[in-house]
């Protein structure tokens, strides 16, 4: 006779099993059901030409990687901007003397502006309205003025961020600094923040992620980058597979970007747990 | 006659309209150890957050060696330096090491020199037989250690008062006798210390004064001996016979 321990592992497994078969089965159903019935919707052959022409897909593919090189550019320099002006402005927010109140005051319409209002928008106006007011070379970019557009919209929502995680830290904290004699500043520097900003890591990573695709809007207002980059691919060819090629590219960084977000949140929380 | 270190005149405090402390008064000698007793809620806490100028008072005075330290305005650091406080909780900074727990207020503060802190922090921490421990982080440590290393951080900026905020509270019965060892060890190198406790053994044995608080007032004042075994006030008895039940 078998061991109940045995018993309840043969049972474990059998209810595995059953679960993988269950899995499989409705994913290939799902799948054969795509593949079958798509093709016989009346436009497939167009849809196909168009945005699925493999040759077109071969041919743009090299120029768009190298116009994604801008996109990743006007990312690096924008990360450090955003990272310092988020920082700034969260410890704005952070402000709770009297004194400080205009500070806190323009912490929190900062926040409330930039994040209030679409991010196109904010290219759009500063990234053509700063250029107006006719700059000398090379003042007059809106490829500076684009990415200015990015780095305020985006350290307004850093700057949310790292708040809730200076406000995650428990007062006892600041309250044991304060008893040994350090300054506000030094609590805030030494105790708070390098607690706070741990803890919004996993968050942030979303940011830049969000950040990373962002980029492309500038395409709107000039730098050839990889969006703009396949738009000309577009009229030239008269044919929508280079934007499923710049769709494939931001996707081989996105995944694996956001992938490692989840990973980090997940491992945060089992470290509290 | 033992020279005043510290002294609390008809100290008064409210968290909006709740009153937390009714007029306190009270002095401490050098070398004393003061306990304070009373139920939770009794203001034991906000006391000695008030002392260490962690909250703000709203009438009264607190005079710190001849200087009154309640003043408004008065900028609280370098008096804060002078008094030590320890919390129920430990309050260890978690991401850092025992040895910077301790060692960052005086480098910070105190502006010392690397090997005059390094120095410091072992000699204190082979003292309360923690040497061992000086590069773990909190949470590799117990209960009692973590509020050893607490003490020694306190203690690392040479303050002449001591304060202490149920430091036993949160430790296992097994754990609580360590630390009070390092209270009797503080004790016997007078230091100035004043303990808010519910370790009535303790306050007994080693208490030179103990103070009643009820409702924001000191309601008894007495030796140890005389306070535990002959208590005046009705309340007082009936505190310590629901806490020696326990």
């Amino acid at each position: 006779m078998k061991s109940r321990s045995a018993t309840r592992v043969a049972f474990e497994k059998k209810q595995k099993r059953k679960g993988v078969a269950i899995a499989t089965l409705s994913t290939l159903l799902v799948l054969s059901a795509l593949v079958v019935l798509v093709p016989q919707a009346p436009g497939w052959t167009k849809v196909k030409n168009s945005f699925f022409n493999g040759d077109i897909l071969v041919s743009t593919f090299p120029s768009l990687l190298k116009a994604f090189t801008l996109d990743i550019a006007i990312f690096l320099w924008s990360l450090p901007a955003i990272a310092i002006l988020g920082l700034l402005i969260a410890l704005c927010r952070d402000q709770k003397s009297a004194v400080m109140f205009p500070l806190r005051m323009f912490g929190i319409l900062y926040t409330d502006i930039f994040r209030g209002v679409p991010v196109i928008l904010t290219i759009f106006l500063i990234g053509f309205g700063v250029p107006g007011l006719g700059l000398p070379r090379p003042w007059n970019s809106p490829y500076i003025w684009g990415t200015l557009a990015l780095v305020l919209t985006y350290s307004a929502y850093v700057a949310e961020v790292i708040r809730s995680g200076i406000e995650s830290v428990h007062e006892s904290q600041r309250a044991a600094g304060h008893s040994l004699g350090l300054s506000h500043g030094d609590t805030m520097r030494y105790i708070v923040l390098p607690q706070a900003l741990r803890r919004v890591v996993p968050a942030n990573m979303n940011m830049l992620v969000a950040l990373q695709k962002d980029v492309a809007l500038l395409s709107f207002i000039g730098p050839v980058e990889i969006l703009r980059q396949a738009g000309v691919h577009k009229s030239l060819l008269a044919n929508f597979t280079p934007y499923v090629g710049a769709a494939i590219i931001f996707l081989a960084i996105t995944i694996p970007a956001t992938r490692y977000a989840d990973y980090l949140l997940a491992k945060q929380h089992r470290e509290r747990s | 006659m033992a020279l005043t270190k510290l002294q609390l005149i008809d100290v008064h405090k409210s968290f909006g309209d709740i009153p937390v402390l009714q007029g306190i008064d009270l002095s401490v000698a050098e070398g004393e150890m003061v306990c304070l007793i009373g139920s939770s809620g009794s203001g034991k806490s906000t006391l000695l957050r008030c002392i260490n100028l962690l909250e703000p008072i709203d009438n009264g005075q607190i005079v710190y060696n001849s200087q009154e330290i309640s003043e408004p305005g008065l900028n609280p650091q370098p008096i804060r330096q002078k008094i030590g406080l320890v919390f129920q909780s430990f309050n260890l900074f978690p991401h850092m090491s025992a040895l910077e727990n301790v060692t960052l207020a005086p480098r910070r503060v105190l502006r010392q020199p690397k090997e005059q802190l390094f120095n410091n922090a072992t000699e204190l921490f082979t003292k309360f037989g923690l040497e061992d421990r000086m590069n773990h982080y909190p949470d590799q440590l117990s209960g009692g250690q973590q509020q050893r290393v607490a003490i020694i951080r306190a203690l690392a900026m040479n303050p002449q008062i001591m304060l202490f905020d149920e430091v036993t509270s949160a430790l296992d019965p097994e754990l609580i006798e360590e630390v009070l060892d390092v209270l009797r060890q503080l004790k016997r190198q007078g230091m100035t210390m004043i303990l808010a406790t519910h370790e009535i053994g303790f306050a007994r044995e080693a208490a030179d004064t103990v103070c009643m608080l009820d409702q924001g007032r000191i309601i008894e004042k007495a030796a140890p001996d005389k306070l535990f075994s002959n208590p005046e006030e009705p309340r007082t008895r009936e505190f310590l016979s629901s806490v020696l039940k326990n």
